[in-house]
């Protein structure tokens, strides 16, 4: 058996105003992978395909050693999936809702739903219609992780939420986890989060990947370098230097090669290192975007 | 035992050197006995919320350093000898000793009278734990 437990290759779809191309995606099992992208990045159609719902034009898709969408179905009994299109039936209660799920799912855990409803707050005889958008949320999750399948695929389940209710969300992700056969992919805006959480960062922009990799050599390798460049001196061009503005005798470079010799570098032709920033997840995704943009018209 | 360690958002550092620091921290003051039985990467992260690959990297870190000690599938201790002598104070020195390098060029001190001044600060230390 494969340790991967989800094995994108080459994939692509084509829409008449949007194309998806050669997607590639390894998530190792036991690992979270945050799925980081900007609205119509291709985020959700990703998910659609490595979920069965839309059949790629191109690629080989594998779920848990399933191929999809042919094996979707095995597949499925082991994959717990939420998005925003899932919603739960209005007039129905979550007992109702519980009772419906354990009804198909042998593996439903009554024990484990039991206190996930203390702690998420939730209460079975409450209809769904009288819950407010962050307790639907975590209701739907609650029905998802009760089932305890191996696979978790979550578009965006935090966006929404209230500081609290993400940290509880969380924290049963992180739970989940410490089963090590057990694996996330998860789709966010919130790079706060993804940051929080994830063993693998994966980049989308346009349809395409334009970064994927460990989220520590991720952050590892992004620097902001605050130089001052006195008249006269000449910065070595370097490679890695992916945008610098300069005002002045101010400049700041980003880098996505960060080495110390970098700034040794700088500093023997001249200029002096004021600064080496380490940078947020949330200010490496704009960089990475903005300059593969800028990289991509010219 | 380990839900005490806290990540600060707004502390800079990168998350795992965070850990570094208190797990060495909980050493140090005797929290985490020598030699005694540390929680595996995987139950630190759950309590932490914070990935498994991210305490892994503190981990192997502190294994570099000789604080602790990871045999394969037996899980990690606290080393019988740690090593607390450790690079990352030597890096917050190198920090601290930039911002007062750059304060002293804001107030336009010398660097003799930098020098004097760190000098009494550190005179004035030495007697204050002496007392």
């Amino acid at each position: 058996m494969s340790d991967l437990a989800v094995h994108l290759e080459h994939v692509g779809k084509e829409y008449p105003h949007f194309i998806l191309d050669d997607i590639n995606l390894r998530l190792t099992t036991g690992s979270i992978m945050g799925f980081i992208g900007a609205n119509g990045a291709g985020k959700s159609t990703t998910i659609r395909i490595l979920m069965g719902l839309v059949p790629p034009d191109r690629g080989r898709v594998e779920v848990l050693g399933h191929p999809i969408p042919e094996r979707q179905a095995a597949a499925k009994m082991d994959i717990g999936f939420a998005s925003e299109d899932l919603r739960l039936y209005k007039p129905a209660t979550l007992a109702w809702h519980m009772a419906f799920i354990r009804s198909i799912y042998p593996a439903w855990d009554e024990q484990y739903a039991g206190q996930l409803l203390k702690r998420f707050d939730l209460r079975a005889e409450q209809k769904i219609k009288g819950l407010s958008h962050g307790q639907r949320v975590k209701a739907s999750l609650l029905l998802i992780l009760a089932r305890r399948p191996r696979m978790l695929v979550l578009d965006e389940p935090t966006t929404g939420l209230d500081p609290v209710a993400r940290q509880e969300v969380l924290q049963e992700l992180m739970e989940v986890i410490s089963d090590d056969q057990r694996t996330i992919f998860f789709s966010s805006q919130n790079t706060l989060d993804i940051e929080q959480i994830s063993d693998q960062i994966t980049f989308i922009d346009r349809g395409r990947i334009i970064d994927s990799g460990d989220k520590e050599t991720f952050l590892d390798r992004w620097r902001r370098l605050r130089l001052d460049v006195p008249s006269g001196v000449r910065l070595p061009t370097l490679p890695g230097i992916v945008d610098s503005r300069s005002s002045g005798r101010l400049a700041v470079l980003t880098t996505n090669r960060y080495e110390p010799a970098m700034a040794a570098a700088f500093q023997h032709a001249g200029a002096t290192v004021n600064a080496v920033d380490t940078m947020t997840l949330e200010e490496i995704f704009v960089a990475n975007v903005l300059s593969r943009r800028e990289g991509r018209a010219a | 035992m380990h839900s005490d360690l806290v990540i600060s958002r707004s502390d800079g550092r990168p998350m795992y050197l965070q850990i570094m620091e208190q797990i060495r921290q909980r050493i140090s003051v005797g929290d985490w006995a020598r030699g005694s039985e540390i929680p595996s990467i995987r139950q630190l992260a759950v309590a932490l919320r914070v990935s498994v690959i991210t305490i892994k990297r503190a981990y192997l870190e502190l294994e570099r350093e000789g604080v602790i000690v990871t045999q394969h599938g037996r899980g990690s201790r606290v080393a019988e000898h740690p090593d607390l002598q450790p690079r990352l104070y030597d890096e917050e020195l190198a920090h601290h000793l930039e911002q007062v390098a750059r304060l002293g060029e804001l107030l336009g001190i010398t660097h003799e009278e930098l020098a004097t001044r760190v000098r009494e600060a550190a005179d004035c230390f030495e007697r204050s734990i002496h007392e």
